[in-house]
């Protein structure tokens, strides 16, 4: 069966007075029926423009979109702007990071609401408001029928963020995007968002793409993840891969970024040095390679295409590390080594010098 | 808001207090024409010019005068007797008032009208020949002043002088005709009193839509399927307007004390008409009963704004 969403070799570049911003650089993934992506990465690493071309809102003057798109069989980037109005908000519906500027601060939610389900079903006001009131309840707004007279300014954080998700679902969309649904809101109020995406998740079956830099979101709710580095993918795998047996150095940085409950209690976080790469001129070789502890002279000038992971099923990673290299570094990575210790550790013949360890792709 | 309208209109009370108290004291202390002496006429005598000063009180101490011009405002809204001419300053204001209110409407409404649409293109139309067309036109009407605007306009369209006589001629409305006769010689005085405001609500509006195109809600408005241009006209225009809106009303609110140069330029025998002929002549009466006309529109037309915000943006709450 062909996949809900398969986006391929998919590049979103902005022309700007200072230079071409390469924001999303050929990323390619899919999503089934159903079934739930994260997307993680940092600021900037081309996670929401990604998503946000799928639902052809990075169209632009200044915008040069390539690749391609197919959602249930269409392709969307080559579709009309009326098509594509078509599938916004329709089988294709997003969430966003901050709830309350999300909403238009002057229409009361029932109308806002009222006017998503409008612009896609041929109802009444009375039907259309009928159907918000069920999604409001849904979602878990309490009193729903006397709330849609309320202003997004009379709710809290969390309640906006249910309305939001009411709005997005009231379509019965076949895939939700959710960039940062949770980023403006309290830990607490975030996991109960979490609970209620991965309950209507269930419920409705809705395939659902979650963006976001907090792996710990995406270990409560994805299937699969990818992890996206200066506009692309650097690693790909099933939920419990990703945890276990990470390929990437950045998706180590990123795993050791983030406290454990289960780790010791004077176990430090181990943050990422540098900052996230210019897009504009992107670093030459493996985009990752300024800020990698375990970076190889080669690695500066071949750039490393996302490959299968050896021996892992649908596990792949685009780094030149060969892949006994990766596996030796994480084992003592997780088992508490910070990244120099690591690398003395997994080279037993370190004294012999970097250019003793084979480069894959070169 | 019953109480914050009844705190509102106690300060506009003491405002009007402290601007009648204000005008007062310019024009009776500090050292104007004396208005015996006007009253008198041309061949006027020290006697006379005592007799007067006896008759219109002007010898009392200065609070006493005060405070009794003070009640037969408040208590008879009365604004007092031109010296000049023996004439009630108060029937004259409401003479002058339905031709002061036909400009500001009839204006207020074209440049409204006006300022929001171009707006609304320039902004849209953001970058295109026809917004820098339009801003830089607005730029001209923002530096154009009104007389000079006035003059041309009556060169060009006027019936009598008019090199195209398309409109009637200056001087040839008046609203005590009918308000409605003639109604054709105000589509000059609008257009020319509307064209500096058209062009700074065109320019603000412009700048609130394209700041507010860029915001989240505008985002989720297309994410949801809309048509552009419902995301722009029900959106974006909603959220843009309201501000101009209070505007609206501030600007109005001034000009009920007068149109002063527009009316002037096309004859028009509205307040701003009188205070101009009153300060001409040192009619002292009439100019104070005319500024504080002017206090009263202001006040009472910044309270209808706030008031009115709040059903507009419902954000705001008393």
């Amino acid at each position: 069966m062909a996949p809900l969403l398969q986006v391929t070799d998919l590049r979103v570049h902005f022309h700007t007075d200072d230079g071409i911003v390469k924001a999303v650089d050929g990323i390619s993934y899919s999503v089934d029926a159903g079934q739930t992506l994260g997307i993680v990465g940092e600021s900037g690493s081309g996670k929401s423009v990604s998503s946000m071309t799928v639902m052809g809102l990075t169209r632009a003057k200044n915008a040069q979109i390539s690749g391609s798109i197919v959602f249930d069989g269409k392709e969307l980037l080559t579709a009309t702007e009326d098509e594509l109005r078509r599938v916004r908000g329709g089988p294709v519906s997003m969430i966003f990071q901050d709830p309350l500027s999300s909403l238009h601060p002057m229409y009361k939610i029932g109308k806002q609401l009222v006017e998503a389900v409008r612009t896609h079903q041929d109802v009444s006001k009375a039907r259309a408001l009928d159907r918000a009131v069920e999604m409001l309840g849904l979602v878990g707004l309490p009193e729903p029928r006397r709330r849609v007279d309320s202003y997004p300014h009379e709710f809290s954080g969390g309640m906006r963020q249910r309305v939001m998700i009411a709005m997005a679902l009231c379509n019965d969309p076949k895939l939700l995007i959710a960039d940062e649904p949770t980023t403006a809101l309290d830990v607490t109020v975030q996991a109960q968002i979490l609970d209620l995406l991965e309950r209507l998740k269930r419920e409705l079956d809705t395939a659902i793409v979650l963006i976001t830099h907090d792996l710990g979101v995406v270990a409560e709710v994805t299937d699969d993840i990818a992890v996206m580095y200066a506009g692309r993918i650097v690693e790909k795998a099933p939920k419990g891969a990703i945890f276990a047996a990470p390929e990437h150095p950045y998706t180590w940085g990123l795993l050791r970024s983030i406290p454990r409950l289960d780790s010791p209690r004077d176990e430090e976080l181990v943050p990422i040095p540098g900052r996230p790469p210019s897009l504009i001129n992107p670093p030459s070789g493996c985009s990752f390679h300024p800020r990698c502890p375990y970076v190889r002279e080669a690695h500066t000038r071949v750039d490393p295409a996302l490959e299968p992971v050896p021996g892992a099923r649908e596990h792949a990673v685009a780094c030149l590390l060969t892949g006994e290299t990766r596996q030796a570094l994480w084992a003592e990575l997780a088992s508490g080594a910070d990244p120099e210790a690591a690398k003395a550790a997994a080279t037993p013949a370190a004294a012999a010098g970097p250019g003793r360890l084979e480069e894959e792709g070169s | 808001m019953g109480t914050y309208i009844f705190r509102r209109l106690i300060w506009t009370a003491l405002l009007l207090f402290f601007v009648s108290a204000l005008t007062f004291l310019i024009f009776n202390v500090l050292p104007t024409a004396d208005p015996a002496k006007l009253r008198a006429g041309r061949n006027q005598t020290p006697e006379t010019v005592a007799a007067i000063r006896e008759q219109l009180n002007l010898d009392d101490p200065f609070l006493v005068r005060f405070f009794s011009y003070l009640g037969d405002l408040l208590f008879r809204f009365d604004f007092g007797t031109s010296v000049l001419n023996d004439e009630p300053v108060r029937p004259l204001i409401f003479e002058a008032l339905p031709n002061t209110l036909m400009l500001v409407l009839g204006a207020a409404f074209v440049w409204f009208a006006s300022g929001v649409v171009i707006g609304t293109i320039s902004a849209v139309r953001r970058g295109t020949i026809i917004d820098r067309v339009a801003m830089t036109t607005a730029l001209v009407a923002i530096s154009a002043p009104v007389y000079w605007l006035g003059l041309v306009a009556l060169y060009l369209f006027s019936s009598d002088l008019g090199v195209l006589g398309l409109f009637p001629a200056a001087g040839t409305y008046d609203a005590a005709d009918g308000i409605f006769t003639n109604i054709s010689s105000l589509f000059l005085p609008w257009l020319v009193l509307a064209a500096a405001f058209a062009a700074i609500y065109a320019r603000l509006l412009r700048s609130n839509l394209l700041e507010v195109m860029s915001e989240d809600y505008i985002r989720t408005a297309r994410a949801k399927g809309l048509k552009e241009r419902r995301v722009i006209f029900r959106h974006g225009l909603r959220s843009a307007i309201t501000p101009i809106i209070t505007v609206l009303g501030l600007d109005i609110g001034i000009l009920m004390g007068g149109a002063i140069l527009t009316e002037s330029v096309f004859g028009i025998p509205g307040i701003g008409r009188l205070s101009f002929d009153a300060i001409n002549r040192n009619d002292i009466d009439i100019v104070q009963g005319t500024t504080l006309f002017l206090a009263l529109g202001v006040c009472l037309m910044s309270l209808l704004v706030d008031v009115l915000y709040a059903f507009l943006d419902p954000r705001v709450r008393f």
